[in-house]
């Protein structure tokens, strides 16, 4: 019983989009740390922010709501902040997707820190693939993006910042 | 104990909300579009940061206050942020220079915190702050170097700046009855352990940028026990002024 509530808000869980990558879910983003049951018999989803100003938080919040109320009302979201979200926790197919609609997946692991001593990785063009593209922002459409520009094919891109 | 953190969580959320508030006035008005983003998306996490700060504030206080509370409804005075944050704006090269000054300020604070705080919570936070003030410190100082090292007129006027913004810095440094007890109860190091590292870092952002670095010994301070410029007063009465009037409004 226990098992099938958890595993039956997991099932909804994993369909509930990012609404700024409308392609991925919150799932394949990692900012679910888990389900379990409190004491209570409540369900609480941990729910971890990516950038700790991401407007979408909030908005993803309501979604959860709206997607959970009709077969499990008895629920709870608890913001989790540690361990800290790393796009390390985003899956190989969720780098695909972003790949294929026209968005550059973060590169390597957060753990070498080459973002953050000006070193940027090579970023291959989402569009015709060559690695001659240069940054043209460390910030982009939202938090998690920086701006890019193709220098074979002139394709402008986003660039999901490994972080 | 309880007291004097929370207080002093005041003063780290008050750093973030205040230079957050500042810095969406560029919202529109960047020098250009990628410089607009930049700035608009630095002042998000930092509204971010402060959220969790403010919220777990207000917890440590334990008077029910909330976030919205301690943002809405405490006066200039009642404000913990130093004094560099709530500086108007100016130029982009006053902007970006005391970007710079406190970046690498609050790197090695959030760092501290991440790994040496007893508060848990505050670890947490501090954790996930510190890689996105990484990200804001690598933007602001490469930003210095540029103007610095850059025209002769953007090189007088990043100097102009850095004279002008060098006198409120030794603020930051700054140890008080709250930061002492906070330290002794293993909350935080002292203010005054990053200031060698802190100088060093900044000398040679400012030597890459060719930049002066000023020797002034004046201090501006009083912003930890709410004695503000007059510049606080009008930010906030802009950033309250709807929940003031429509106490809980929401859209």
């Amino acid at each position: 019983m226990v098992s099938d509530r958890i595993a039956q808000v997991e099932r909804i869980l994993d369909g509930v989009m990012d609404p700024e990558l409308p392609f991925l879910t919150i799932t394949e983003l990692g900012m679910i740390q888990g389900c379990d049951l409190d004491e209570d018999g409540t369900v609480v989803i941990r729910l971890t922010p990516t950038y700790s100003g991401c407007p979408a938080t909030d908005a993803i919040q309501d979604d959860i709501k709206s997607a959970l109320q009709p077969v499990e009302p008895r629920f709870r979201i608890d913001i989790v902040h540690a361990p800290a979200w790393t796009t390390d926790w985003i899956s190989a197919e969720a780098r695909e997707k972003m790949r294929l609609n026209g968005i550059a997946p973060p590169e390597g692991t957060s753990a070498d820190k080459a973002f953050l001593l000006g070193k940027s990785h090579t970023v291959p063009c989402p569009r015709c693939a060559s690695e001659d593209t240069r940054l043209v922002s460390p910030f982009g459409s939202t938090a998690c993006k920086a701006h890019y520009q193709c220098n074979a094919c002139a394709e402008p891109f986003d660039h999901f910042k490994c972080f | 104990m309880a007291d004097q953190e929370h207080e002093w969580i005041l003063r780290l959320g008050d750093d973030a909300l205040v230079l957050a508030q500042r810095l969406s006035e560029w919202c529109s008005h960047g020098p250009a579009l990628e410089e607009d983003i930049a700035l608009s998306n630095i002042a998000l996490d930092l509204l971010g940061q402060a959220r969790a700060l403010l919220t777990l504030a207000g917890q440590r206080e334990g008077l029910g206050r909330d976030e919205d509370a301690l943002a809405y409804f405490r006066t200039d005075r009642e404000f913990r942020n130093a004094l560099l944050v709530e500086l108007p704006n100016g130029d982009f090269g006053d902007t970006i220079v005391r970007q710079m000054l406190f970046d690498q300020f609050a790197v090695l604070r959030y760092e501290a915190l991440a790994s040496q705080t007893v508060d848990l919570e505050l670890a947490a936070i501090a954790a996930k702050a510190l890689k996105e003030v990484r990200y804001h410190a690598a933007h602001s100082a490469q930003w210095v170097v540029r103007l610095g090292d850059g025209t002769e007129e953007s090189h007088r006027r990043v100097q102009e700046s850095l004279n002008m913004l060098w006198p409120y810095t030794a603020e930051l440094f700054e140890d008080d009855a709250v930061s002492k007890a906070c330290n002794e109860a293993g909350v935080l190091p002292l203010n005054a352990s990053f200031t060698a590292r802190w100088t060093e870092q900044v000398r040679a952002i400012l030597e890459e940028a060719t930049l002066t670095c000023p020797e002034s010994t004046a201090l501006l301070t009083g912003g930890r026990s709410g004695r503000h410029t007059e510049h606080l007063s009008y930010m906030l009465a802009e950033m309250q002024v709807l929940q003031r009037t429509y106490p809980g409004a929401e859209w």
